[in-house]
């Protein structure tokens, strides 16, 4: 890879954050105003709510397993091997369900986004959707980012409730604890606060993911190269915000609610 | 030159209607990164006129395309399009600037996920035209084209002259005042290019839009310099007497900067020497 000097480092820099605001502000913006392509939004909505299903409910039931799994030596150790139930419900709620379901989504759908919205960009079809009269942003990326939030504050959900099913199974297996006590210390442990802090977080998931990848996509130049290349950035720079809001966000939940 | 008289008395209502020019660029120049792509670009294109847009590849012709729809905007100079400055208007007021402008691109630029007729009916399906409507204006814009029965396949499964004929219709389909084509034969082999040059042919004499067309083939050039299309035969045939279309005249650019400017006559007997070079 070639050296760059700082200054035009930086400036590549402040150029893209520049271009990515001005495309989500655009994208917000035409949420409030006509017209709305209504079926590109549920043509999405099943590209990557339905259609990211499978790999959401694996990730969660695994993620559940293996957390009853690997829990079950500490928490015996402290005679708590009953807790097992609360340990997964709030990990999967609170964190891994929101986390793990939004890096499966960025994986799958901001690569997507961005090799589909770039290979438009390289070969004119933007341009030429402009000159015929269409607005590429209010087409292709609002659709997108109302889809990708819409749907992964539901797969969130779907990957919590496989996840709490995950370590049941687990539990009651592999560490012969009781199906219901399971379930109903699993149940007591999930507060307003702790819930709510697990929802609140796909939605800046989603608008993370949905943004990072149309962003790449839209600004890819350099043919078939640069759609590979903005399709991997879009990836790791989405993978790596969705990390760092899930902290942020986690942080004001706790201020707002407190630690519970 | 009988013929070629016979073309002018039957000029288009829009000339009839005013001598305004369509397109005029005035002291255009853009810069990409460091580098000056068009410098202190300067012509106008008159009612009915088709300008050809000669010169070396990267001289800066598709830019140029491209800054006359607003899909660019110059770094200085500006750029009327039916009497309207383009360079100041915003995206939306463009929008409807660009419905009265057809643009073919460079690599026909058809949307591969959607069938020719979706393609061709594009504009028509955003302005909410009736479906009957539509499909009735997309059958013959593709019959313009020669290619009724390719409606229903989709891009992937045409070859590159058939993508270059169906960007045609599409260009074509709301009959626009002004007409860009961007090497509309660019990468075809000579009888397919023929085939492209002759529907350009027919669209000109049977419609006289007013069009510019990006070519870097000087033969492509010539030919529609030098033939006019017969409607009784359906195809088109040089001028007598080595006649000359008086609508069709040349721009050639060389390193981002006009070099010539004027009829195909000025053209071939120019002094300049690195014109006659470019020429022969």
């Amino acid at each position: 890879m070639p050296f760059v000097s700082p200054d035009v480092f930086l400036k590549q820099r402040v150029a893209a954050v520049q271009e990515y605001s001005l495309l989500t502000g655009q994208a917000v913006a035409n949420i409030f105003t006509s017209p709305h392509y209504w079926d590109d939004v549920f043509t999405q909505m099943d590209s990557i709510g339905v259609g990211s299903m499978p790999i959401v409910i694996l990730t969660g039931f695994f993620t559940g397993c293996v957390l009853a799994l690997q829990s079950a030596s500490s928490l015996e150790a402290f005679g708590a091997i009953s807790m097992t139930g609360s340990l997964v419900a709030l990990s999967m709620v609170k964190e891994l369900g929101p986390v793990l379901t939004g890096l499966m989504i960025s994986g799958r759908n901001a690569s997507g986004m961005a090799s589909e919205l770039g290979s438009m960009k390289v070969t004119e079809q933007i341009d030429a959707m402009r000159a015929l009269g269409t607005d590429p942003v209010r087409k292709l990326v609002t659709p997108r980012l109302m889809a990708t939030v819409f749907m992964l504050f539901f797969l969130t959900i779907v990957s919590d409730a496989v996840g709490i099913a995950g370590g049941a199974l687990v539990s009651v297996t592999m560490l012969g604890l009781n199906f219901s006590s399971y379930f109903h210390t699993s149940y007591r442990s999930l507060t307003y606060a702790g819930v709510t802090q697990g929802l609140v977080k796909p939605l800046f998931s989603g608008f993370i993911i949905a943004t990072v990848g149309c962003s790449f996509g839209m600004t890819t130049k350099g043919g078939t190269q640069g759609v590979g290349r903005s399709t991997t950035q879009a990836v790791v720079v989405s993978s790596v915000f969705i990390i760092i809001v899930d902290f942020l966000v986690s942080r004001a939940m706790i201020g707002i609610f407190g630690n519970q | 030159m009988a013929n070629s008289v016979t073309l002018d008395k039957t000029e288009p209502a829009t000339a009839a209607s005013s001598a305004e020019p369509v397109v005029v660029f005035e002291d255009v120049s853009i810069i990409f990164d460091i580098k000056p792509v068009l410098e202190k670009i300067s012509f106008s294109v008159m009612p009915g006129e088709t300008r050809i847009i000669l010169g070396p590849a990267g001289c800066g012709k598709s830019v140029l395309m491209k800054l006359a729809n607003g899909l660019l905007k110059p770094d200085t100079g500006s750029i009327k399009v039916f009497g309207q400055d383009v360079t100041k208007m915003s995206e939306n007021d463009l929008y409807k600037l660009r419905s009265r402008i057809g643009m073919v691109f460079q690599e026909s630029a058809l949307f591969d996920s959607l069938s020719v007729e979706e393609n061709v009916a594009y504009r028509l399906n955003e302005e909410k035209v009736p479906e009957d409507e539509a499909h009735k204006r997309v059958v013959e814009s593709l019959r313009f084209v020669e290619l009724e029965k390719a409606i229903s396949k989709f891009p992937s499964e045409l070859s590159g002259g058939m993508r270059r004929r169906v960007s045609i219709a599409r260009a074509l389909i709301t009959k626009p005042d002004l007409i860009l084509y961007d090497s509309p034969t660019g990468g075809l082999d000579p009888i397919t290019s023929t085939t492209i040059v002759e529907l350009i042919v027919k669209q000109r004499d049977v419609s006289h839009t007013t069009s510019l067309l990006i070519t870097h083939r000087l033969q492509d050039a010539f030919t529609l310099a030098t033939y006019q299309f017969n409607t009784e035969t359906g195809h088109m045939e040089k001028l007598p007497h080595n006649g000359i279309v008086p609508s069709t005249r040349f721009l050639v650019l060389n390193e981002g900067r006009v070099v010539f400017d004027g009829s195909t006559e000025e053209l071939v007997h120019s002094d300049d020497p690195w014109l006659k070079e470019y020429l022969s």
